[in-house]
């Protein structure tokens, strides 16, 4: 019996007059990596966005772990370990490297004294160290986080999402801006991330080779709709899925 | 770049603030009035600063804990609406003991009354960005002014006077000089440890980016509540000294005057450097220095002088001077920069 | 009490509560431009309010027709908002929101403070002269007032068939709409930004104007008035004339109301009672959109 961690029920949303998800229903099962692709415009980001939080959804349901979340606020579901990272990659500019990480430690259990504990305590940088290590961020550790190189930006949110212990991670596109020669660094590190750390991934990806080699299961959207679901293989070969992309505009 | 600085700027200050009312017997309430300053100067910037969240309106708390000390001051011994009737005044004495006990208890719960209050207004104005909440929170701060100046019971337009001091006016003036200078350094030592903390970090993260902060599970209402509490807690208790130095509290000129004190805050953070700790005491120090020495020369243009101030400052000083020294010399405030490679 | 016992009072509240209205949703309109093309919300609004009223009794003194003040002070403030332009907000444009908002904060400090060195601090009216009438035997209605009420509507007119038919209106939207598409076709958006912050000092002049023969001026009731532009264009949003059209004559009349009714040492609360009611609510609207004002 395979377990889901998200279950996305007939879902919808519409701003004003534009429908952006409709009727849409998949599951993410637990411990794999999940993709989702679709033409520009197809409504993925938007359905990351209601599962998140975001945004209330007109219709449907979503459940995380067998509970109903699509009434709950962003930071209500992120403590309970789903996480998601931006399109536009988002950090804290001001701050350097080993203070966004601090910041990024999971607040499920963080009771009202301990956020006036010390903020480096050993076990705490210990981890903060190790996982800048992991995505090579070790030496830039001091440095302002705004100053980074958008590579390094990104390398940064995916540590601090690592660094809150989530148990699913719902990635938007996260090889988009990169340099193709340290793309596979950065695949290297998502697998790591899902078979050491036992992540689950949930990925919004346009890049094709990227995707077919990563995920085990990937969803397709069309126009707000599910348009497809299979293995990598069975999509490659789909012919609405070929022709929603070719026809894309 | 939220390092603290350890300038040694801490001994120099701290025996100056002891000294000086000795010193300068004739400066005591310009000196009390610095240290006030000082406070109003970090507490804003705790919530503009290091939180992002730029109140025009701080000064509201100030209002509340004048007004709550003397009410608590007088109230605990006398009928209020028969006190404020009677304008103070000499049918209404307090003996030694009851001046103090008020005195002690007016204090401290002019500042957890404020610290209340902002905790119960959060939720009006804190689902408010940028220049909405700045607008909102001046508007309170009016409103406050305004509504307080009908009310009867506080007495109304005509305001409200704080009991008399029992002693010599140079014992009042020490007083309350050191109550004010306390009142400074102990809002300085408590910032100054906040920010070391995981709080410190959390106000920082949203300042820097609030919607990741949501996203990253961090409680962000809880913690802009802790922010404003603890900014109008001290706002409130400098209120109260002040009141006390005072004498009568009227409400839109001495409890909240919006143009003036509200806006110095701002204006004396911004010329020492917004999101530091050190900024706003330069920037305070600076500020009331300056105005106090040159105040008199300006023949009625002084207040046209402070808004060119804040205008200049505002369009060409932005990042202050603790801004513009740690952009000069980062390596001292444990910044460490990197040299650019020269393409990518 | 009496608005029951004498309906017919009712009707000169509102009557006088509308006149006053109009020029609110005037200076509102100023607003909503600034707002709408450059992002700047403009802390200094009333106090460009205050100055056109100021020109317009300052004339008044010197034995011209307080009237004239109202293409003169239009003229004048147009002058000086790009004035003002140049040198201070041509710099905060691209600077984060409560730069420019203090920038402007600043400014209304120094435009309030000089007026009142320069006038003192009393509390003027411009004589106009004109005649009072009465209307159903209780209600009286000042020519002025009626007459600044029309003006009022051709000056907002002008500027909207402006906007519409003039290549600078139609830079104007353009700009608005795509500031970065408006220069690739080569509109010069520092000049229509010039432009409309002037034609804003200018609409505000014309509002302050009128204000100093049917209503008060003082030096400092400037921020009331900024705090009444905001509050009309918070409620209205600023794409909208009509709305912001109902919503000053709306505030006029609300203000007129509490000020009957609770006593004149209300009104300054009700403004900003009336800020803070819009702007819960619009956090109230956004939270069930669950997103943030912004």
């Amino acid at each position: 019996m395979t377990n889901y961690v998200i279950e996305v029920e007939d879902v919808s949303k519409s701003f004003g007059g534009v429908v952006a998800n409709h009727g849409i229903s998949l599951k993410v099962p637990d411990g794999m990596i999940t993709g989702l692709i679709g033409p520009n415009g197809s409504g993925k980001t938007t359905l990351f966005n209601s599962i998140v939080g975001y945004h209330p959804i007109d219709e449907g349901s979503i459940k995380f772990k067998g509970e109903e979340i699509s009434k709950l606020r962003v930071p209500q579901i992120a403590r309970r370990g789903l996480l998601r990272t931006f399109q536009q990659t988002r950090i804290y500019s001001n701050m350097n490297c080993i203070e966004n990480m601090l910041i990024s430690i999971p607040h499920r259990r963080m009771k009202f004294a301990d956020m006036f504990g010390e903020r480096e305590d050993r076990e705490t940088m210990e981890e903060v160290e190790r996982l800048l290590d992991f995505v090579g961020l070790y030496e830039k550790r001091r440095l302002r986080s705004g100053d980074l190189s958008f590579g390094q930006q990104k390398l940064l949110e995916f540590a601090m999402a690592l660094m809150n212990k989530p148990e699913v991670l719902l990635l938007d596109e996260p090889t988009a801006g990169i340099n193709p020669t340290l793309i596979n660094g950065l695949i290297d590190r998502l697998r790591r991330a899902n078979e050491e750390f036992g992540i689950t991934l949930f990925v919004i990806e346009h890049n094709m080779r990227v995707i077919m080699n990563m995920a085990e299961s990937i969803y397709c959207l069309a126009h707000g709709e599910m348009l497809a679901h299979g293995s990598p293989d069975e999509i490659q070969n789909d012919q609405s899925v070929i022709d929603a992309y070719l026809g894309a505009h | 770049m939220n390092k603290n600085f350890s300038f040694k700027l801490h001994f120099p200050i701290l025996v100056f603030g002891l000294v000086a009312p000795f010193v300068f017997p004739g400066l005591q309430l310009q000196i009390a009035t610095l240290w006030v300053m000082v406070l109003f100067a970090l507490t804003w910037d705790i919530m503009g600063g290091q939180m992002g969240y730029n109140s025009l309106g701080n000064i509201f708390f100030f209002g509340v804990g004048m007004y709550t000390s003397v009410l608590f001051q007088v109230g605990q011994f006398a009928e209020i609406g028969a006190y404020t009737a009677a304008h103070g005044g000499d049918n209404f004495t307090f003996t030694n003991a009851q001046y103090y006990q008020g005195l002690v208890i007016g204090i401290i719960m002019s500042g957890v009354v404020a610290a209340i209050t902002a905790a119960m207004l959060g939720w009006t104005v804190f689902g408010l960005r940028g220049p909405y909440f700045a607008i909102g929170t001046l508007g309170i701060a009016i409103a406050a002014g305004e509504l307080m100046g009908t009310w009867e019971w506080v007495g109304a337009g005509s305001g409200i006077s704080v009991p008399v001091f029992p002693g010599s006016a140079e014992a009042r003036s020490l007083l309350f000089y050191f109550l004010c200078f306390g009142a400074a350094v102990l809002t300085f030592v408590t910032l100054q440890w906040i920010y070391k903390t995981r709080f410190g970090l959390a106000v920082n993260a949203i300042r820097d980016d609030e919607e990741k902060a949501e996203a990253m599970g961090i409680h962000t209402v809880r913690y802009k509540t802790v922010a404003w509490s603890i900014s109008a807690f001290f706002v409130g208790i400098s209120g109260a000294l002040f009141g006390n130095i005072t004498g009568i509290i009227e409400p839109l000129e001495v409890a909240f005057p919006t143009v003036t004190f509200g806006i110095f805050m701002v204006a004396m953070t911004l010329l020492g450097g917004k999101g530091t700790l050190w900024g706003p005491v330069l920037g305070a120090i600076l500020f009331h220095t300056l105005k106090e020495v040159t105040w008199t020369y300006f023949l009625g243009w002084q207040w046209v002088a402070l808004g060119v101030l804040i205008i200049i400052n505002v369009v060409y000083f932005q990042q202050g001077i603790m801004g513009w020294l740690i952009e000069r010399f980062p390596e001292k405030f444990g910044i460490v920069v990197e040299e650019k490679e020269a393409t990518r | 009490m009496i608005l029951v016992q004498a309906p017919v009072f009712n009707v000169q509240l509102l009557l006088d509560g509308l006149f006053i209205g109009a020029t609110f949703a005037l200076a509102a309109y100023g607003l909503a431009l600034v707002w709408g093309v450059m992002n700047v919300k403009n802390l200094a609004q009333g106090d460009f309010v205050i100055m056109g009223g100021y020109i317009a009794w300052w004339l008044g003194k010197q034995g011209i027709h307080p009237l004239w003040g109202l293409p003169i002070s239009i003229v004048v403030m147009f002058g000086f908002g790009w004035f003002i332009y140049v040198t201070i907000i041509r710099r905060v444009i691209d600077k984060d929101l409560f730069t420019s908002l203090l920038a402007t904060f600043g400014l209304a400090i120094v435009i309030a403070q000089a007026l009142n060195l320069m006038f003192g601090p009393e509390v003027q009216t411009a004589e106009s002269d004109f005649a009072i009438r009465q209307i159903l035997g209780v209600v009286t209605v000042a020519e002025i007032k009626l007459l600044a009420f029309v003006l009022c509507g051709l000056l907002a007119l002008a500027v909207v068939i402006f906007m519409k038919k003039s290549r600078m209106g139609q830079a104007i939207r353009a700009t608005a709409q795509d500031a970065r598409a408006a220069r690739v076709m080569g509109i010069d958006t520092d000049r229509v930004y010039a432009f409309t912050f002037s034609l804003n000092a200018a609409i505000c002049g014309a509002a302050g104007a009128l204000i100093s023969m049917i209503w008060v001026i003082q030096p400092f009731y400037g921020i009331a008035h900024s705090i009444r532009s905001f509050v009309i264009v918070t409620a209205a949003g600023f794409g909208n004339l009509p709305g912001v059209i109902m919503a000053g004559l709306g505030l006029g009349v609300m203000e007129g109301y509490s000020g009957f009714v609770l006593g004149a040492e209300f009104q300054q609360a009700t403004v900003v009672g009336l800020l803070l009611l819009v702007l819960i609510y619009r956090q109230y609207q956004q939270r069930k959109l669950r997103q943030v004002v912004s």
